[in-house]
């Protein structure tokens, strides 16, 4: 029988990587939609840096950041008694930089999509930038949400160069299902590598095919 | 009374174009700004709303002061009691017809205008109907509701009648009419319809290509001032026929054609489309081309 902690943990991380993705993604996606600044360029490449770097130069910039050794890991161990480098937290703050492009792009496309005048119409009527951002445009974008919530969740499920990199492979800690895949096949365990593949496997096309589906439907709810 | 005037340089296709307004108008007036598109016109009402900086200014609202560039005052739209319709409408997708209302009242304040409003642009019975379910001319009387909700001292209309066709557009004028006396507003309409502006408005702007270059009734900017007819109207030419030795033209007077007698000179600059005038002078009517 194989060990379904591994299994366990990828989910958690998902999860926990992607609400955080979703509290900090709004305000960036909102702030790339509707900044002129000239900033918005440098913020949009990095935000999209993690699509097409390999995965290794990520988890090595983050090893070298955040190991004990040096300035920022150090900073964490010395004051507040944290090491991220081979910890669940150090997985998730690694999680939410890599995904970070799948969360944001969606949000930041249905935020442009909408009107303008949708904004300005609201601030007419005397409200805030926020209460606008949460009472009209939010609900008025909400098949991107939904979408970047998927992609960011399915993203992290997926995710196994930087994993391996800053989390090592410690049971019960930073073993996800990816790296315990790589493992039985390192013990050519076949079988049990099968397994985990297929339930990764399954699972992600079930996400998929949920949001397709629904993002389908709502666009011809939309039509009528 | 208000009043304002700004400056702003405009980037164009054709380069840069200054635009240089001011204004004033009384309160309770309805105004028009008049122009060709690419006049400066919508540039204009964005910066009254504060949606839009611009390089310099002033905008007095009775004794209220909402920009002034050299004292560095720029109140934010928020602040600024306006209401606006948009030419696309701007209707929140996600709230029915009355939460799109009541969206707009302030905390706390009690519904009851909201009832009022639904009430006067017949709207009651689409009240919780969502706008992507109504026609063009519904989602105009709510968008024009919405704008009403918070008593605007200024109302801004942005071409809003321009996507509706000709009998929704006479009846949304009306419309228009209707709350502007019936709330005592101050409106500016921005507009490059003749006849939307002739029949609604009590002064007009005309704006062209980011100056004022006239301002005055509706008879005095598009009529020439000298005719002093009986009665006149203001049309399309939709047809010119020759009938033995006179010609025929039929005109559009609002949604009713009407046909005029005219002789070789006077259709010498009338082609179908243009926009005329058709007036009396002792008993008979006579056709002339409007000059503007």
């Amino acid at each position: 029988m194989i060990d379904l902690e591994p299994l366990w943990i990828t989910c958690k991380l998902a999860l926990v990587t992607t609400a955080i993705l979703l509290v900090i993604s709004i305000p960036i996606a909102n702030w790339l939609a509707n900044s002129k600044n000239r900033l918005k360029l440098i913020v949009e490449a990095l935000v999209s840096m993690p699509l097409v770097l390999p995965p290794s130069v990520l988890g090595f910039y983050f090893l070298m950041a955040f190991g004990p050794a040096h300035g920022f890991g150090h900073f964490l161990e010395h004051y507040f008694n944290a090491r991220l480098v081979f910890s669940f937290s150090g997985l998730v703050v690694a999680s939410v930089i890599y995904s970070l492009p799948f969360m944001v792009h969606p949000i930041q496309s249905g935020l442009s999509g909408l009107s303008p005048h949708l904004m300005e119409a609201s601030f007419s009527l005397g409200k805030s930038r926020i209460e606008t951002l949460f009472k009209v445009l939010l609900p008025n974008i909400k098949p991107s949400l939904l979408t970047g919530i998927v992609l960011a969740f399915a993203h992290t499920i997926g995710e196994f160069g930087v994993v391996l990199m800053i989390g090592g492979n410690i049971p019960g800690q930073t073993r996800v299902a990816s790296i315990a895949i790589y493992d039985e096949v390192e013990a050519m365990n076949y079988h049990n590598a099968n397994i985990y593949a297929f339930i990764l496997f399954a699972t992600t096309f079930v996400i998929l095919l949920t949001v397709y589906f629904v993002n389908h439907r709502y666009a011809i709810t939309k039509q009528l | 009374m208000i009043s304002f005037s700004i400056h702003k340089t405009l980037q164009t296709s054709i380069g840069k174009m200054p635009l240089d307004i001011s204004c004033e108008i009384p309160k309770g007036q309805l105004a028009a700004v008049y122009g060709a598109s690419g006049a400066g016109k919508t540039t204009m009402l964005r910066i009254l709303a504060g949606l839009l900086a611009p390089e310099t200014g002033k905008i007095n609202i009775g004794s209220e002061v909402w920009l002034d560039t050299a004292r560095k005052i720029n109140l934010p739209t928020q602040k600024r009691n306006i209401g606006i319709v948009f030419q696309d409408y701007a209707l929140f997708p996600n709230m029915a017809v009355r939460r799109n209302l009541e969206y707009a009242l302030e905390n706390g304040h009690d519904n009851k205008v909201v009832d009022e409003l639904l009430e006067i642009m017949e709207l009651g019975q689409l009240s919780s109907r969502y706008p992507d379910t109504l026609s063009g001319g519904q989602k105009q009387r709510v968008a024009l509701a919405r704008a009403l909700v918070r008593k605007p001292t200024l109302l801004l209309l942005d071409e809003p009648l321009s996507a509706l066709d000709n009998d929704m557009r006479a009846k949304l004028q009306d419309h228009i009419l209707q709350v502007h006396r019936h709330y005592e507003l101050t409106t500016i309409l921005v507009s490059h319809d003749i006849s939307e502006v002739f029949k609604m408005c009590d002064k007009i702007f005309v704006l062209e290509n980011g100056l004022i270059t006239k301002e005055g009734t509706p008879t005095e900017i598009f009529a020439n001032q000298q005719v002093s007819g009986k009665f006149q109207f203001t049309g399309e030419v939709l047809s010119i026929e020759k009938e033995d030795i006179v010609y025929v033209v039929s005109v559009l007077i609002n949604n009713s054609i009407v046909k005029v007698v005219a002789v070789e000179d006077d259709i010498v600059n009338l082609k179908q489309g243009d926009r005329v005038l058709v007036f009396t002078k002792a008993f008979n009517p006579i056709i002339r081309k409007i000059e503007y």
